[in-house]
This record gives structure tokens, C-alpha cells and sequence, in this order.
């Protein structure tokens, strides 16, 4: 193991970080980043009117506002790269390529849905686009997420020939960054130089709590990490050029190096965190002078500038989205639901694991399924 | 090695016949690790002084010799990180081995192991399993007090999604153990530090014994003893001392609580029409109480007795020697049990 890589802090002048680099970038990659980003917000306005109209049921966080980080940092790295995240995730999941009605339909809790309707809001995946969840309890991604990037780093040194050299996006939100598990990670990452990139989307609050009320040294969570040797970056997460570039570099550094990297990914959640939250907390005056720096409208402007895009397509881009999303909807409100024997599947790859034997007993599930099994063999068991 | 008579449902591995020698459990369970890591590059180890140290109880011993650092992995006092880690490699399709020093340790990453690994399959529709073995320590190692001696059976067995084996000689360890790092779902694999110097006779070939096949450890037919891990020797004492007061028990060591062979038990039920179940965890909502709940509701009309039920104490494990051996189920209280089971008390 080395340890020689000394933190460095790529912290960026995000503010000139936009117009600047565009010229770099095909048309059609910045029109598709475009779309996604319209995309995702149209999706959530959605997801709050399902909500509200109770086809959507538990816990639900929109990403309004953040769309930004998702699109930039899926953008920055390349497919086969795993993602893992936190409860805030249909944006992720759509970037990612999960289609809209997939994410859609496990919402509504439908059998299409991307886990068959058993995980819900908070827990996408979609593991033909290596993205591992999609997870609940706060914080409890950062060491699935190590241990995603330290079998990357295995199948490279122990498993393969050649290097595949993958790196590991391990999103969090910031009152994650006060569990315990999270220093742990970092402290692993750091001793096994993991190529892990601890992606902490500062939205200001957690839950109710700005950041300052749980959170000591809040003004640059980088300090979080530099205790465990782990490379830095602060990031405009409403400017999607910044991210991608800013992202983009770090990701090829932690890639090249085999380190682990955090990121303070400044951002704003426009709405509460999860759809009971009534925002009381906070002014709506604070909430409007965060919208007037809207990710989207940002980028369409420097998009317009440089005659990437005019207002005639950027309406038709909105038009589709629309219809995309409108199209899950109605694709989730008709969709079945899961069959009653779902119920019972997924709890085991094989119940009785790998027999050897010549009588392998039949799982036939059940309430009190520790005993209703019979020999596929035909000799005498329980039924 | 001890006698183990087949059962109707399942039939014991022909390869656990022929030739055997003594070895330790911990030798046991290092045969397991290492042969199987000599067949699939995506096992490897970790834990806190797996490595360099040989491991804290000797089971790793010369491993990192032999498989090198990248695979016998050190880690830092960081159960919660190194366990999550763990079944976040596990994920991506790498078997991960975790060694917990002692399962009391495991409690601080109770998220990762409850949360993570055996609900993973679940809710992603199916898309991602966790093949991982999670093994330690598992109940009182002696006179180590309250907060090193859980039996985490009682808490862990409530859990849908994980498989837990708990063996009690060395030729099941390692038979067990060998299946449980083959097997696609997440093992908790419960050793006890009090078993692993003892020896037993342990096949030379290969072999590996399937999850939910309990073994006969001794046949009787006056009362059934079901038992698993170390209290199974407890059920074998007092099954000679009963013996010679005219009581014929059948012992029955599970060997794995989840999967459950309850055919076996009941088998042996309906022929002796009389049960006592002994586990080393406390007794309140435990793998003893769903047995005997099981037994019931299968044996109502072949029992002549209720299911009586031996625990540890419903106390915090003492420190004291004297008082920590009267709160084990020893087997003073088994004998007193099947003597109350078979109103012969």
C-alpha cells in the first residue's frame, strides 16, 4: 500500500468555470446533457403531483435543483464505472440511463419498475448501468461504495490481466457527513488507496438542520477528509460545465493514482426534503435567491450564447421531456402490480444453498417457511 | 468421527466416508479458507489481524504467507466501514470472507449486516446478491463478561435474507464452511472460541456438507435433545448420564438454524413423543423458542409433554467462573429438563 499521495486541493473558480471550456465540447453531448437535465425536472414535478395523488406512497425526495450534480458527474466518468448513492436518487437513476419509466413504475410500486416494485423511492438500481442503489439510511452507502471501487481495484490486481481502472461515485448527502461509517470509509479508502469519490452534495441542510446547526467546520467539508489523506475539490454543483470538467479531472486523477477523493459539491434543495417537509425552517427569500441561480436556466443561457441551442429548441427539447415523463406515468398507472408469489422470490439466490446431495428440498415459502419444504426426490418430508 | 445416522430427507455426503486424521477446529476452518481460496481468486479475507498478526485466534495462520496481501487483508478497528465495504465488494460479485474477532463486535455494524447484506437481493428486484461469510467468536469464550459473550443467534435468526450456521466439530466446520463461502447468499457463520482447540476426526478428501441437514449425533427413543454449536457436547453428557438412569435420548445437532431441518427433529419426535431444545442464547424470542413453537405446532398429538426449553440466563453473561457455568445451559440443567420432560423429575 502507498501512501505517498499528499492531498491536494483542486478547489476550482467555478464562477468563470462555465462559457470558458465550452468550445471543447461536441453540440450534441451538451443538447443531451440539456435534455437530461429538463428531463429529471420534469420528472419530479411529477413525482410531487403522483405523490399527492397518493400513486406514490413512503418516503419521497425530489432532486429539484440538483440536477446539475447528477448530470455532470454521470457525464465526467465512463459507463462501466460504479454508482452508488443515498435516498435522493431518481436523478442519478436517470442520468444514468434508467428509463423513465422504469423509475417511474417502481414508484407507483409496479411489477416494470426497476426492482419489481419492492424497493421504492429510495432504492433504485440498475445494475446493467452499474448503479448499486439507491439506500436508505444515511451515510450507509460510503462503505458500499468503498467496497464497490476496492473490487474494481481486486479485479484489476488479483483477478485480471490487464487494468480496467475504474472509479467508484459514492454520493452523499451532507448530514452524512456526521455518521460514523463515513469516517471509517475514509479512513479505509485512505489506507488501501481505494479509487473512491466521496461526492458530498451540500445542499445546506439535512432534513431541517442547516448545516452549521450539525455540522462543525461547515464552511468546506474537503477538511472532513484531508485527515484521511484523501484529494480535495470544491465544486459549484448548480453549474453543469463546472461539475463536468471539475469532475471530470478529478475522476481521471483518482483513476490514474488509485486514491480516494472528496468532493463539496455546493448545491441547494429547492423543495423539503422529503414531500411532508413544510420548509418552516428557512425564508422563502433565501429559497428565491437560490432559484435565481437555477442550474438549468444557467446553462441554456451560456447554451443560447454560444448558439448551441435557440428558444426554439430548447422548447422542443421541453416538449419531449414532457411527453417522456407523461408516457411513464400513464405507462406506471397501467402497469400491474406484482404478483402475490413476489412476495416470497429475491429473499434468497438458493435457500438451501449449493446442495451437494442427491434430494434437494423444494423452498415452497410461506409464512412460517423455516418448515414447509419437501424432497424434490419424492421421499417423505414436510409439506 | 462421531456417528452420524442418514435421515429420510437428506443423505450425508458419500465423500465424509474413508480415510480421516485429528485436527483442531481452527485448523479446521483454515482448510475451508484456504482450499477454497485456492479454487476461486474472488475469495479473499479481512478483518483485524487476519494478516500479519496470523490471526487474533490462530484460524489464519499462515495465510498471508501463502495468499499474499492483496487476499489476507488487514484492516483497522472499523467494523461498521470494513463489513460494508465487504458486501459492497460482495455486490459487484467478489466472495468476501469477513472475520469479526468475536460476533460481539458485529453489533457496531449492525447496519451493514442487517441492512445491506440480506435485504441487497430483495430490493433490487433480484439484480444484486451478496455472496459473503460473515465468521468469529460467536457466544461465551469464558469469564469475558457482558459485552464480549453475545450469542448473537438470538438477535440475528429473526433477520429474512441470511443463513446461519453454528457447528460443533471440526469436520462440520469445515465441511459447513467450504459450502457457506460457495454459497450466493450472505452466511453468518458462528464459531466458539471455547471449540476451536478442541480435535476431531476430519475427512481427508474433500468434502462439504449442505446447509439445513441436521446429523443424529446419538439415537434414543425416549427423549429428543435438539442442539447446536458448542452446547451439543452439553446434550451428549448428559444424554450418557440420563442413559444410565434408564432415559434413551436421541441428540440432534442442526448445524445450521436458518435454513431449519425440522423434518429431522420431528422425525425424532413422533418417535419419542417427548422434546427439550438447548440454546446458548437467552430464551425470549430466540432460535430455541421458534423450535419448540415448531415442534408444536408439527408433534401436538405426539407430544407427552410441552416442549421444555434449556437458555442461557435471562441475565447479562457474569464475569465470575462459578456464576458465568450456572448461566450457560450446562448439563446440570439439560438432564434436569428431560428428567421434568419425561416426568422422571
Amino acid at each position: 500500500m502507498t501512501h505517498s499521495m499528499a492531498p491536494t486541493n483542486t478547489s476550482s473558480p467555478t464562477q468563470t468555470g462555465g462559457p470558458r471550456r465550452l468550445p471543447s465540447l461536441p453540440p450534441a453531448t451538451l443538447v443531451k446533457w440539456l435534455r437530461e437535465l429538463h428531463l429529471i425536472r420534469e420528472f419530479e414535478v411529477r413525482c410531487m403531483q403522483s405523490y399527492q395523488e397518493k400513486k406514490i406512497g413512503g418516503f419521497c425526495h425530489v432532486y429539484i435543483g440538483q440536477e446539475a450534480i447528477a448530470v455532470g458527474c454521470t457525464a465526467a466518468v465512463r459507463p462501466e464505472d460504479p454508482i452508488v448513492t443515498a435516498y435522493r436518487d431518481h436523478g442519478h437513476a436517470l442520468a444514468r440511463g434508467m428509463t423513465a419509466r422504469a423509475c417511474m413504475a417502481e414508484m407507483f410500486g409496479k411489477i416494470d419498475g426497476c426492482a419489481k416494485g419492492k424497493g421504492g423511492s429510495m432504492h433504485m438500481f440498475d445494475r446493467p448501468n452499474n448503479l448499486y442503489g439507491g439506500h436508505g439510511i444515511v451515510g450507509a452507502q460510503t462503505p458500499l461504495g468503498t467496497g464497490l471501487a476496492f473490487a474494481t481495484k481486486y479485479e484489476d490486481e488479483v483477478l485480471n490481466d490487464g487494468k480496467n481502472r475504474r472509479v467508484t461515485l459514492c454520493f452523499l448527502g451532507d448530514g452524512a457527513v456526521n455518521q460514523g461509517a463515513f469516517y471509517e470509509t475514509m479512513n479505509l479508502a485512505g489506507l488501501f488507496d481505494i479509487p473512491v469519490i466521496f461526492i458530498v452534495e451540500n445542499n445546506g441542510y439535512s432534513m431541517g438542520t442547516a448545516i452549521n446547526r450539525g455540522t462543525t467546520m461547515s464552511h468546506d467539508l474537503c477538511i472532513k477528509g484531508r485527515a484521511h489523506g484523501l484529494k480535495e475539490a470544491t465544486i459549484d454543483g448548480m453549474d453543469l460545465l463546472a461539475v463536468y470538467h471539475d469532475m471530470h479531472a478529478l475522476a481521471e486523477w483518482c483513476r490514474e493514482h488509485s486514491r480516494p477523493a472528496i468532493v463539496d459539491m455546493k448545491c441547494y434543495r429547492y423543495k423539503g426534503h422529503s414531500m411532508s417537509d413544510p420548509r418552516k425552517y428557512r425564508t422563502r427569500e433565501e429559497e428565491e435567491r437560490h432559484e435565481a441561480n437555477d442550474p438549468i436556466g444557467k446553462f441554456e443561457r451560456v447554451l443560447l450564447d454560444h448558439g448551441v441551442v435557440n428558444e426554439g429548441s430548447i422548447k422542443e427539447i421541453m416538449t419531449s421531456c414532457r411527453e417522456e415523463v407523461r408516457d411513464a406515468v400513464q405507462f406506471s398507472n397501467e402497469n400491474a402490480e406484482p404478483p402475490m408469489s413476489d412476495l416470497y422470490t429475491d429473499v434468497f439466490v438458493e435457500p438451501w444453498g449449493r446442495f451437494p446431495g442427491s434430494s434437494q428440498p423444494t423452498f415452497t415459502g410461506g409464512a412460517d417457511n423455516v418448515c414447509t419444504f419437501r424432497a424434490t426426490d419424492g421421499k417423505e418430508g414436510l409439506v | 468421527m462421531t456417528a452420524v445416522l442418514h435421515n429420510p430427507v437428506f443423505r450425508e455426503p458419500e465423500s465424509m466416508s474413508g480415510a480421516t486424521r485429528e485436527i483442531e477446529f481452527r485448523d479446521a476452518l483454515r482448510e475451508a479458507m484456504s482450499e477454497e481460496m485456492r479454487r476461486d481468486k474472488r475469495v479473499f479475507l479481512l478483518g483485524e489481524e487476519v494478516a500479519q498478526y496470523d490471526g487474533a485466534y490462530k484460524v489464519s495462520k499462515g495465510m498471508l504467507a501463502e495468499f499474499g496481501a492483496r487476499r489476507i487483508v488487514d484492516t483497522p478497528i472499523s467494523e461498521s466501514g470494513f463489513a460494508g465495504m465487504a458486501i459492497g465488494a460482495a455486490s459487484m460479485g467478489l466472495r468476501p470472507i469477513v472475520e469479526f474477532m468475536s460476533w460481539s463486535f458485529s453489533l457496531v455494524a449492525a447496519d451493514p449486516i442487517l441492512n445491506n447484506a440480506p435485504k441487497m437481493l430483495y430490493m433490487s428486484g433480484g439484480q444484486l446478491g451478496c455472496p459473503i461469510v460473515f465468521r468469529g467468536n460467536d457466544g461465551a469464550g469464558g469469564q469475558l463478561g457482558s459485552t464480549h459473550s453475545w450469542a448473537v443467534e438470538g438477535l440475528f435468526s429473526n433477520v429474512p435474507g441470511v443463513k446461519i450456521v453454528i457447528p460443533s466439530c471440526p469436520a462440520d466446520a469445515k465441511g459447513l464452511l467450504k459450502t457457506a463461502i460457495r454459497d450466493d447468499d450472505p452466511v453468518f457463520f458462528l464459531e466458539s472460541e471455547r471449540l476451536l482447540s478442541i480435535k476431531g476426526h476430519v475427512p481427508e478428501g474433500e468434502y462439504l456438507i449442505p446447509f439445513g441437514h441436521a446429523a443424529i449425533r446419538r439415537a434414543g427413543k425416549d427423549c429428543t435433545i435438539t442442539a447446536w454449536g458448542r452446547p451439543v457436547a452439553f446434550a451428549l453428557e448428559a444424554a450418557e448420564i440420563l442413559a444410565k438412569e434408564g432415559i434413551d435420548c436421541e441428540v440432534i445437532d442442526l448445524r445450521t438454524i436458518r435454513p431449519l431441518d425440522l423434518p429431522t427433529v420431528v422425525q425424532s419426535v413422533r418417535k419419542t413423543s417427548c422434546a427439550v431444545v438447548v440454546d446458548q442464547s437467552w430464551s425470549f424470542a430466540s432460535p430455541g423458542s421458534e423450535l419448540a413453537a415448531q415442534i408444536h405446532k408439527h408433534c401436538f398429538d405426539d407430544l407427552d409433554n410441552f416442549v421444555h426449553r434449556v437458555h442461557s440466563d435471562d441475565v447479562p453473561t457474569p464475569y465470575s467462573s462459578k456464576l458465568e457455568q450456572e448461566y450457560l445451559p450446562n448439563v446440570r440443567k439439560i438432564c434436569e429438563a428431560v428428567r421434568s420432560a419425561t416426568y422422571r423429575a
